[in-house]
């Protein structure tokens, strides 16, 4: 049979993906040491500069205002002749803060919510379900444009309503893997045994639900990311002078015909970075099919 | 007959709750439309008059049911700013959402009909991981992106498309359509990828059935076995899949209407929530709810209709 002759293992695309967000991961955390010229500096010689554009007295951000050397804009400037890496780099913070921790709040009262209704059955279960349909028959964008322009874009208003949108997705995952896990033979012998309904949760349930949460997490990240890049388009996002990628797409729609790498090159590394999420989420998916499939 | 009572008290909960939701929502929050109506010179006593004459100094709870109970007799209110009626300026944007979703799922479907269809038909070939890196790559373009990309390309670089502007329907058919190829375009680039990966999973399945051989051992040719035989039994988790996506889609039509600048429903809500003119958002919260929820029970009763095996469990619900 060739489905068993093929290896579980992960292939070439997946390690590029792990590379490629490690890179973005470090270059973010480390933000502030680089020798870059600062996010917000503006250069009015260099405005929608070509990149490898050269500037002989660039003040960069852990210089003194005085040390004045020679910077090539390597990815060019934007319309106000801010330093596209330097605002790819912090842009990148808010990206993968928002991304990774809303799915967060998904995962983990979305996960439960699931597993309990997947569980209990009866009524439980009906009132988790028509609430998550509530939540999914809500228009989402509806609740992220009250939250961020009423109570402010801040980036914690934002993890938090994008939050609480992944919660039905996240339910429905694990209260399907709940249910098919319920009656599988070592459920039914803890319960021989005498354990309770707790013990049953947490020592046989909860741990087969998590690695197929997780995986479908990383999905819902690169979901995320979009996500947050669209509300930053729609001017709703994390409020300027701090960039993101959205914002940075945005702002180079202006000058789309004469210099297109303003907005091209932001939305390169995003799609970047949410292929790699996309392709690592669904490899490891079907690395753990097959390991259950070799069993 | 129980299950069609089921299914509408279910449909007008989800409806009550949504609606109601919203109405809290936009009302609790800080700011009001008083202050936009007054303008910056009004005095707190003016602010006050506004709101009198609004009824926005009543209790939320009152308000809430007083605006239940005329939208019951299809009267949604009028725009506090405008003093349009929220029915009239919805109905009038409806269609054009209304075509650029139809036009973007045609697209889609055109996309992944033949895609889906292909890749399961030959599993693992050279043309299947294309397709599917394909996949992977246009659904991890988000609709904003997409809909820059495609300006460059069709409408800056080849000057084939307009980039925004819209023209009315019987002003010039063609015009209208060429004005949403951009972005139905820009969605159904991302709509795709899911129709086709469940089609392809499905038709994998059904592939494999002994019915399918038998017409194979019939002689058939192989686009008649697939699109006669194998099509139909494979489109179940599509069509469900369809009707999930129109949550998704609305707010990719918002998005979209925005950057084409297509005065649509989309926008129409993104205007009223900027001006806090409240009677238009609860009307197109509404609308989209029902909107919603329409087209999941639709899908629910094709997907009978579909699949006679479904039938025979409740064979009344026919």
């Amino acid at each position: 049979m060739p489905a068993n002759a093929v290896k579980a293992r992960l292939g070439v695309t997946f390690w590029l993906a792990v590379l490629w967000l490690a890179v973005v991961a470090v270059s973010a955390a480390t933000a502030d040491w680089w020798a870059l010229p600062a996010f917000d500096r503006m250069d009015w010689d260099n405005l929608s500069a070509l990149p490898g554009t050269q500037k002989s007295d660039a003040v960069l951000q852990n210089g003194g205002e005085l040390e004045q050397r020679k910077y090539i804009y390597r990815l060019g400037t934007d319309t106000m002749g801010r330093d596209i890496v330097s605002r790819l780099i912090h842009g990148a913070r808010i990206s993968l803060a928002v991304g990774l921790l809303s799915p967060l709040i998904g995962f983990f009262l979305g996960g439960l919510l699931g597993c309990l209704a997947g569980y209990f059955r009866g009524r439980f279960e009906y009132l988790i379900v028509a609430s998550m349909d509530i939540i999914l028959a809500f228009p989402g964008l509806v609740l992220l444009l009250v939250i961020t322009f009423y109570l402010g874009p801040t980036l914690k208003n934002l993890v938090m309503a994008l939050g609480f949108l992944t919660i039905p997705a996240f339910s429905r995952v694990a209260r399907a893997r709940t249910l098919a896990l319920s009656d599988l033979e070592f459920v039914q012998a803890a319960r021989l045994t005498g354990a309770g309904n707790l013990m049953i949760l947490v020592r046989e349930i909860i741990p087969n639900v998590l690695i197929p949460l997780s995986i479908y997490g990383l999905l819902v990240v690169a979901f995320m990311i979009m996500a947050e890049g669209a509300l930053s388009f729609l001017g709703l996002g994390v409020p300027a002078p701090t960039p993101s990628w959205g914002g940075m797409i945005a702002e180079g729609r202006e000058v789309l015909d004469e210099a297109p790498h303003v907005s091209m090159i932001p939305a390169g590394i995003m799609f970047l970075t949410v292929l790699s999420f996309n392709l690592i989420g669904d490899g490891l998916r079907n690395f753990a099919e097959r390991r259950t499939s070799q069993l | 007959m129980t299950t069609i009572g089921k299914k509408l008290l279910r449909f007008s909960f989800v409806v009550l709750a949504v609606t109601a939701i919203t109405f809290l929502m936009v009302n609790i929050l800080p700011g009001d439309v008083s202050y936009i109506i007054g303008g910056e010179t009004a005095t707190s006593e003016d602010i006050q008059d506004i709101r009198k004459d609004l009824g926005l100094d009543r209790h939320i709870v009152v308000r809430y049911v007083a605006w239940m109970g005329r939208v019951v007799r299809g009267d949604l209110g009028e725009s506090y700013l405008s003093h349009e009626p929220v029915l009239d300026a919805i109905l009038r944007r409806l269609p054009v959402t209304l075509e650029l979703l139809i036009i973007s799922q045609f697209l889609a479907l055109l996309l992944a009909l033949p895609a889906g269809i292909i890749s399961a038909y030959r599993t693992n070939s050279f043309v299947d991981r294309l397709i599917s890196i394909g996949g992977f790559a246009t659904i991890s373009i988000p609709s904003f992106v997409m809909a820059l990309v495609t300006i460059y390309l069709f409408s800056i670089q080849l000057r084939w498309l307009p980039a925004t502007g819209y023209t009315p329907f019987f002003e010039g058919p063609w015009a209208n359509i060429k004005s949403f190829l951009l972005p139905a375009l820009s969605i159904a680039l991302i709509e795709w990828v899911v129709l086709m990966r469940v089609l392809r999973s499905d038709m994998i399945t059904t592939l494999q059935q002994n019915y399918i051989l038998m017409a194979k051992a019939k002689g058939l040719p192989p686009w008649k076995v697939l699109i006669q035989h194998a099509l139909r039994p494979s489109s179940l988790t599509l069509i469900t899949v369809f009707g999930i996506q129109i949550g998704r889609l609305l707010g990719e039509a918002v998005i979209v209407e925005t950057i084409f600048a297509l005065p649509g429903i989309g926008r129409l809500l993104i205007n009223a929530i900027y001006a806090r003119d409240y009677l238009i958002i609860q009307g197109c919260v509404l609308l989209i709810t029902i909107g919603y929820v329409t087209i999941n029970s639709v899908v629910d009763v094709l997907y009978v209709v579909l699949d006679p095996r479904i039938r025979t469990e409740t064979p009344n619900a026919g």
